[in-house]
């Protein structure tokens, strides 16, 4: 237990199991993924490659390791090679702080919540590089609206987070997840009587996460119908895989952050068993989330560009700045 | 736009998403209707127009052409070839030869209805890929009868013997017809 605990060896057995968290969960869920739109189609999805499909992720990694990465002549080819590891990384270095149990969190800091956010905006940062360094028509025009959607949607995400920041009065991710124990309606959710639009705001922080992370109907950085593949289209083999892994990191990290803000984190529902058991309360409500996301995907079109920041501009941002004060009044009042 | 009707647009907006993904979820958990093809295969419809062939006779086991050779006058396409003889004992001509060339064939079916002792009809053969263009510009019906006429003969054993007495060989027009593998296969 004490070799455990020395600090070198505790952050290396997170740094792997953050790593290994991340790849296994970006393989398998386009697995999921497909599989996802394989039942809303009626069809079963991948298959073929060992038992139900199980071996797909591993065939899709082999062959996109085994593929060549070509720079393509005229590309920023450092800006280009960099454009990946800019994705990946950060998405990576958010799941530092997320507690996954009561005492299963890499690092406690209390300034978790700050920290993915200021991580998660490098996300645009280097799909912006991608597309630019790709010198390609689709990847810059890609590159335009990764901005002004993530700008849009940064908005009023960061509004509903000032939001939770009221109501709970910290940043510790662990303590915000404190906060919520006992009963599911403890969860930040259901706190109607802090704030009765609390479930509205769930929903636009969701809503955000949706466009943040690039995710249908908000897809429209890689709108492949327009845009051959967005800001990816002169990446191939393991530079577009790494893309590909870091939109699910993403996607897990957002799910995280949403279960932790108002799901109550690794709570269980019942206020008891949310000791040993947090990990598998924590994973239930973030994989349930992650669900979701899919189900999203599969059942609404993509959305035109204008209905996009029509959405953010006209109704999310006033919705969100009117919880905001509403949740500033109401805390002021009680 | 007053905030009311706004609030009610911005509403009604939402729970019709909702209900769009009520409907999708209804679909989920409905089972898949997918046929794994080449693992599973569906059972062509009745009327599922493959080319044609020669009928067994589920009685003799033999073909019930008699080598009339109404269904070669009927052909638009001039795609059909056939041959028969008189044999010893047996009141009508039975057929040796039937070539059909598919490569020419519209599948329209004169054949099939003109035929007036219904010894052709349309196989429920869809598998029909060669490498080879001879395989379907000289399709030996007559063989590939053989190979039904002895699947059939592994299910009727008493018959058995009496068939073989009376064969329905045709070696001259086999010779022509050996080379040509049977495209496909009827569905599993």
């Amino acid at each position: 237990m004490s070799f455990l605990t020395l600090e070198p060896i505790r952050l290396l057995l997170y740094l792997v199991g953050v790593c290994a968290f991340v790849g296994a969960n970006a393989a398998y869920l386009v697995l999921a993924e497909r599989k996802g739109a394989g039942r809303i189609q009626r069809r079963p999805g991948p298959n073929e490659a060992g038992y139900a499909g199980l071996l797909q992720p591993v065939a899709d990694g082999i062959k996109l390791l085994a593929k060549q990465i070509m720079v393509p002549p005229g590309t920023d080819a450092l800006l280009f090679r960099a454009a990946p590891l800019m994705v990946m990384a950060p998405s990576l270095m958010c799941l530092a702080v997320i507690p996954f149990g009561a005492n299963l969190v890499a690092r406690d800091l209390n300034i978790g919540l700050l920290l993915v956010f200021s991580f998660g905006s490098i996300n645009v940062m280097a799909l912006m590089l991608g597309g630019w360094a790709s010198r390609n028509k689709f990847a810059i025009i890609s590159s335009a609206r990764v901005v002004s959607q993530n700008v849009a949607y940064e908005i009023p995400m960061l509004l509903v987070v000032i939001t939770m920041l009221m109501v709970t009065g910290t940043m510790n991710l662990n303590e915000i997840i404190h906060q919520q124990a006992g009963w599911f309606w403890n969860w930040n959710v259901f706190k109607v009587w802090v704030n009765p639009l609390m479930p509205v705001t769930f929903v636009i922080f969701f809503i955000c996460m949706l466009a943040e992370t690039n995710r249908a109907p908000f897809d429209m950085a890689e709108a492949e119908s327009e845009l051959v593949a967005g800001a990816f289209t002169e990446y191939g083999g393991m530079g577009f895989g790494v893309f590909f892994m870091a939109e699910y990191a993403n996607i897990v990290v957002g799910c995280c952050l949403a279960t932790i803000l108002f799901l109550g984190g690794w709570q269980s529902p019942f206020g008891a068993l949310s000791g040993v058991l947090g990990p598998l309360w924590f994973l239930l409500k973030m994989y349930a989330l992650i669900f979701t996301v899919i189900w999203i995907r599969w059942t609404f079109p993509r959305t035109q560009f204008y209905s996009l920041l029509n959405l953010s501009w006209k109704i999310l941002i006033p919705l969100s700045l009117f919880t905001l004060v509403l949740t500033g009044v109401m805390i002021k009042i009680i | 736009m007053s905030l009311s009707t706004a609030i009610r647009d911005v509403a009604g907006g939402f729970k019709s998403l909702l209900v769009g993904m009520r409907i999708t979820l209804g679909q989920a958990i409905k089972p898949s209707i997918t046929v794994q093809y080449p693992h599973q295969t569906l059972k062509m419809p009745a009327r599922f127009r493959g080319h044609v062939k020669l009928v067994l006779d589920p009685e003799t086991g033999k073909s019930r052409c008699t080598a009339c050779g109404l269904c070669v006058k009927a052909c638009p396409s001039d795609c059909i070839e056939l041959d028969g003889i008189k044999r010893e004992g047996e009141k009508k001509k039975s057929v040796t030869e039937y070539e059909l060339d598919f490569t020419k064939c519209s599948l329209c079916g004169s054949c099939v209805d003109v035929c007036p002792s219904d010894a052709i009809e349309y196989s429920k053969d869809y598998n029909v890929v060669s490498l080879n263009r001879e395989d379907f510009s000289h399709m030996d019906l007559v063989k590939r009868l053989e190979a039904e006429a002895e699947i059939w003969r592994k299910h009727h054993p008493p018959q058995a013997a009496a068939v073989a007495t009376t064969p329905v060989t045709a070696p001259a027009a086999l010779a022509t017809g050996a080379k040509t593998p049977s495209p496909g296969q009827k569905a599993p």
